[in-house]
């Protein structure tokens, strides 16, 4: 338990100098900054100005043009595999499989991901508590928009991710499912890193630290 | 609630990537068995060529050349309208960054390999079973040994060319006309020597005749899959 803690405590994120440009249209430069577990940054902006391509890089799911983004466990880089499978992403272009059922998504899933843990009682975990539970035979295909954005949720918690990424946290969520969430992140931000990226303010106040993207200041 | 693990994932990596290609493998046939994205295309495309071919020929003869040409182009054609789908499919659903966010570029790499791989392998047992019917006056496999050989390697050049053309297709914006356009060139060695293969089996030579077509067809698969392993990364990721 005691070893448990520490690596909880011990994950931080460094960004050193981060650009990227998509041909000749600059869309950020400069970006660095460290983050560590017990800590929260908020990358907020206009339409446009980069959030979600900065979110990207961050999972490492898109190459930057200049910068790192690097990983660490007690002051030891992780490898981009390892760093991949400590990553929990919520976001709006972030598709889960329509023709399983959400209990088959997050199988399928867990184990190209190689995950190694009782995935029964995980999976139940997970999904009670977005409240899909008495839904998890039901193909994603019949789901509406909230219950997608929730059964993200169970994804991206299923494995106990040490760096939780929200982009759009509450999109498409009731009020009930906003609380949930709401839940989710000070949970993840008293033991691990969050990072949320929104225009909402009310979604920016969950966190700490803040990066204002479009004029470039940090 | 659910609050970050200490360890979890396989430390082996080696393990995991068997396991997760795998696992990616298994989720890639039960979505086809349930969306029928490629089955469906591949079927009616096996049918429609092969009935073609049957009322063209009439009660013609064809020489082996001829029925080993026509057995490839109905291959070659099927599979280009179905291999395709592997990475598009992914793109059109929007889950292709849920699989970059689960596995490591190499692993999307061969579970997909592979599943092309089990595809043609299907494709060609479907259309040799076909012609075997309806052709059964002159499709007539002579060197067995030959056939099973050419048909195995056949595949699995066909796979490995057709899964990285799918992965740079998937990117594009024209992706009906680029796929066709981009295989041609990349396929004709392969087409031309699982050919000249098959053409050995109807007409009953021995095994080491075809050594050659064998060892060019190893050359091929070897090169194919080498390199679409090193490029695959920089096609999947941006």
């Amino acid at each position: 338990m005691e070893d448990r803690d520490r690596s909880m405590s011990d994950v931080t994120l460094t960004v050193t100098g981060l650009a990227k440009q998509f041909n000749r249209r600059l869309i950020f430069r400069d970006i660095s900054f460290s983050i560590s577990a017990g800590d929260s940054l908020a990358i907020t902006g206009k339409n446009g100005s980069g959030k979600s391509t900065l979110v990207k890089i961050l999972c490492g799911v898109l190459s930057a043009t200049a910068g790192t983004v690097q990983y660490a466990i007690a002051g030891k880089n992780l490898s981009t595999e390892h760093a991949r499978n400590r990553l929990g992403l919520v976001s709006p272009y972030l598709q889960l499989y329509d023709e399983f059922s959400a209990l088959e998504n997050l199988q399928l899933l867990s184990q190209i991901r190689s995950n190694d843990f009782p995935f029964d009682e995980r999976s139940e975990e997970a999904l009670k508590l977005v409240g899909l539970w008495d839904r998890r035979r039901d193909f994603v295909r019949t789901y509406s928009s909230g219950m997608k954005q929730r059964l993200k949720y169970a994804f991206a918690l299923l494995h106990r991710p040490s760096v939780l990424i929200l982009d759009e946290p509450t999109a498409n969520l009731d009020a009930e499912g906003v609380s949930v969430v709401k839940r989710v992140a000070d949970e993840q931000k008293r033991s691990a890193i969050l990072v949320v990226a929104t225009n909402d303010e009310d979604e920016a106040a969950w966190c700490r630290q803040r990066i204002h993207l479009g004029n470039d200041k940090i | 609630m659910l609050l970050p693990s200490d360890f979890p994932i396989f430390e082996n990596v080696e393990m995991s990537a068997i396991s997760s290609t795998y696992a990616l493998v298994r989720k890639d046939i039960q979505s086809e068995l349930r969306t029928r994205y490629a089955l469906n295309a591949l079927l009616m495309f096996v049918v429609t060529s092969v009935a073609t071919i049957l009322f063209a020929l009439r009660s013609d003869q064809p020489t082996s050349t001829v029925l080993s040409g026509m057995y490839w182009v109905v291959v070659f054609f099927t599979a280009m309208s179905s291999l395709s789908r592997i990475f598009v499919s992914e793109e059109e659903r929007g889950t292709t960054m849920t699989l970059q966010l689960v596995a490591s570029p190499s692993v999307v790499y061969f579970g997909k390999l592979m599943f092309n791989t089990v595809l043609t392998l299907s494709l060609t047992l479907a259309v040799t079973v076909l012609y075997m019917i309806v052709f059964s006056a002159f499709f007539k496999i002579e060197t067995v040994s030959i056939f099973i050989i050419t048909v195995i390697l056949g595949s699995l050049g066909f796979a490995s060319a057709a899964t990285i053309i799918a992965a740079i297709v998937a990117k594009a914006n024209t992706r009906g006309t680029l796929y066709p356009v981009l295989s041609f060139p990349i396929l004709i060695v392969l087409l031309i020597t699982v050919m000249n293969a098959t053409a050995k089996s109807l007409d009953g030579e021995p095994l080491s005749a075809a050594m050659g077509d064998f060892q060019v067809l190893v050359g091929y698969i070897l090169a194919m899959t080498g390199g679409s392993y090193l490029l695959f990364e920089y096609v999947w990721k941006d």
